[in-house]
């Protein structure tokens, strides 16, 4: 089932892909021989026991190619966007700059394409420093094939003490494709924000039209010393996408990451998040959602990694599940040895809408040092009926208590997001899909 | 105002007759018998497991609790044929016992939800946030509490004490008829005891009345019953003036359980 991605590939290798410099082209080969190794998992693997990806194996997709489909019209993107600052449009993992705006980002910010950025200038030697260096592709064969097709992507660089007011978007659309034929997209993306400074940045993933097509997205932040990141992924593709997903931070010390993970889309969703505490005094909260219906599937893979002493992490997942829908959670926490005064806190929740709804929590702690506070937690359950009796006792009625109680459960997330604005938008995002 | 005579002039607004009730299968009702007249503070008092919460359950309308025979009446209505929600909109109003945290719900959403249900029903017209706000501000001050409060999430986090002050603040807001409140006198220390005491007297009108159920005498050195109850395995068995919590006070419960049961 690995054959034709290898044959795509050396395809894609002497063909569009060529001009890339020798040590990307390096990589790739490295990358897609990693691909072929270790083949698609299995259920029978400890990490995906829950989730099947055999639907993704078994159906022959091809490399999408923006250059053939359709460009999406502007008022199109601009109803699936989340901020309304700057943006970066990519149409199947390939740039358009057509859609692309950059006003109020200050100068000497970076925001554009990746291959643009490799081609020349200071950007370009820090994007080599960074490119693939934190996601583990040799680890797993999603990155690992998401590596081998690395064309393009976004890349955003924030130098050291620049602030950037307005929240930077980055909308991945999978188009049309312009055929029937089931197309995949490698999305990559690449945000590096240094020493000091601050940003919020959003990752939106969503589909034009409800096509099967597959996703499978790697990307990598990195959060220099004392530098404030809020980073906000949205995946809202639609109800027939497959979407596979690596984000990888690395945070330097005394800083600060908020990395809010919504899913509300697809058909099967994997989500693989890897931070790492790699400096003294980092902080990270680690905040994510998921609302599901119909026979939707949603895995959560997160590893924390306090590599680092006296840092903080808290992290707290809500899952919301309808219908038939599966949300799984797996989280680890390592904290290394040497890592004393981690403090480190897990929740996952998990609220079952219907009898046939389901859910799987998991959390791994992996502690190598002696003086840390580490703690976590996780339910799955129904609504709690004494919470809705209290509702009722106020006057509200059964329908009424019930959309409160769960789009509270979904709130409680919401509200952990630092910026106002984006936080309305995905609260807009949440009650259209609880509705 | 002074309290006397006010049991022969208010109008009947709780008629409970024989009440019978049991949950989970046991009987812990046996034949409860009330009036409140508007304008009245009841003390319903009892040893544990009397049946005094259960009561209060039973009023608010609680799912998990059966009445097998006896009737209530409320403003002349058969009361248990309302839900929870109709009586709440009817102006029956129960502090809990044990409030319950509903997470990623503000305070303040939940509170005007809680009176916009109500003034839909009276055919009056919602408040928007703001007008909202307007006349929460009172409230506020009447427990003592900033806004800091109605940002949070409904009883998410909350101490014990904060929890009853916040029953306290929706009693304030939603204004009922008939407020029962079931223990909400305990685990407070004394200064937020002297709060909930005096905002319960301060809503304290002619046309209401409130069934306080109580364990401790110490929440009646604050309001004044016009009756005190005493509650023993499901039947009250004692009913008399301030001077009755008090004894209880001074004799516990062992001299006034039902003889039915000593023999």
């Amino acid at each position: 089932m690995t054959e034709h991605y290898v044959r795509d590939f050396q395809a894609f290798a002497s063909n569009g892909a060529a001009g890339a410099p020798a040590w990307l082209r390096e990589i790739r080969e490295g990358a897609i021989a990693r691909f072929a190794e270790l083949g698609f998992p299995t259920m029978k693997q400890e990490e995906w026991r829950f989730t099947s990806v055999a639907p993704i194996a078994e159906t022959r997709f091809t490399l999408a190619s923006a250059a053939r489909s359709p460009l999406p019209a502007r008022a199109e993107i601009e109803r699936l966007t989340l901020a309304a600052g700057p943006r970066l449009v990519f149409a199947d993992g390939r740039y358009v700059p057509e859609l692309s705006s950059f006003a109020g980002l200050p100068d000497g910010v970076y925001a554009g394409s990746l291959a643009a950025a490799l081609k020349a200038g200071p950007s370009g030697a820090l994007a080599r420093a960074h490119l693939a260096r934190h996601a583990h592709w040799r680890d797993s064969a999603f990155a690992a094939l998401n590596t081998a097709f690395l064309a393009d992507g976004a890349f955003v660089h924030v130098p050291a003490g620049c602030v950037l007011a307005q929240p930077l978007e980055v909308v991945f659309v999978a188009t049309d494709g312009g055929s029937d034929e089931p197309k995949v997209a490698h999305p990559r993306g690449l945000i590096v924000v240094e020493r000091g400074a601050q940003a919020a940045v959003v990752e939106t993933y969503t589909s034009l039209g409800d096509r099967v097509h597959w996703t499978n997205a790697v990307s990598e932040v990195v959060v220099g010393e004392g530098a404030r990141v809020e980073y906000y992924r949205v995946q809202r593709e639609g109800r027939r996408a497959y979407h596979v997903a690596t984000t990888q931070s690395r945070q330097e010390r005394d800083s600060f990451l908020g990395l809010h993970a919504v899913t509300v889309g697809g058909t099967l969703a994997r989500h693989d998040i890897t931070t790492v505490l790699d400096g003294t005094g980092a902080e990270l909260i680690l905040n994510g959602l998921y609302v599901l219906g119909g026979s939707q599937h949603a895995d959560h893979h997160t590893v924390i990694d306090h590599a680092r002493a006296h840092c903080a992490s808290h992290e707290f997942f809500n899952g919301v599940l309808a219908e038939r829908a599966h949300g799984v959670f797996n989280g680890r926490i390592i904290v290394r040895p040497g890592a004393q005064r981690t403090d480190s806190k897990q929740t996952n929740n998990n609220l079952l809408l219907s009898t046939e709804a389901r859910a799987d929590s998991q959390p791994q702690l992996e502690i190598y040092a002696d003086d840390v506070k580490c703690t976590h937690g996780s339910t799955v359950g129904p609504l709690d009926p004494t919470a809705l009796y209290y509702l009722q006792s106020r006057g509200l009625s059964p329908e009424t208590a019930r959309s409160l109680l769960t789009y509270g459960f979904a709130a409680e997330i919401l509200g952990r997001m630092q910026r106002a604005d984006l936080r309305e938008r995905c609260d807009r995002l949440v009650r259209a899909e609880l509705a | 105002m002074t309290g006397q005579g006010k049991r022969e002039t208010g109008d009947m607004l709780l008629e409970i007759q024989n009440l019978h009730a049991t949950v989970e299968g046991r009987e812990v009702l046996r034949g409860v018998d009330l009036v409140v007249r508007t304008g009245e503070v009841h003390a319903i008092m009892g040893p544990n497991g009397s049946g005094k919460s259960t009561l209060a359950q039973v009023l608010g309308g609680h799912p998990a609790y059966t009445v097998t025979a006896g009737s209530i009446l409320y403003e002349g209505k058969d009361l248990l044929a309302l839900k929870p929600e109709e009586r709440a909109r009817e102006g029956v109003f129960l502090a809990f016992q044990y409030p319950v945290a509903i997470r990623g719900i503000t305070n303040a959403y939940f509170l005007r939800s809680a009176v916009n249900a109500i003034r839909k029903h009276r055919g009056e017209e919602e408040l928007g946030p703001v007008e909202f706000m307007d006349a929460l501000e009172e409230k506020l001050k009447l427990i003592g509490w900033d806004d800091s409060y109605l940002n949070r999430p409904v009883n998410d986090g909350f101490s014990g004490g904060e929890k009853k002050r916040n029953e306290i603040l929706q009693l304030a807001v939603l204004e009922p008829k008939l407020a029962i409140l079931d223990e909400t006198d305990s685990g407070l220390d004394i200064d937020a005891l002297k709060t909930v005491a005096q905002t319960v007297e301060k809503l304290r009108r002619p046309d209401n009345a409130t069934v306080l159920v109580t364990h401790y005498y110490r929440i009646l050195t604050h309001i004044q019953p016009d009756v005190v109850h005493v509650l023993s395995a499901g039947r009250i068995v004692k009913s008399g003036g301030k001077e009755l919590a008090l004894e209880l006070e001074e004799r516990g419960y062992d001299w006034i359980r039902e003889p039915a049961t000593v023999a």
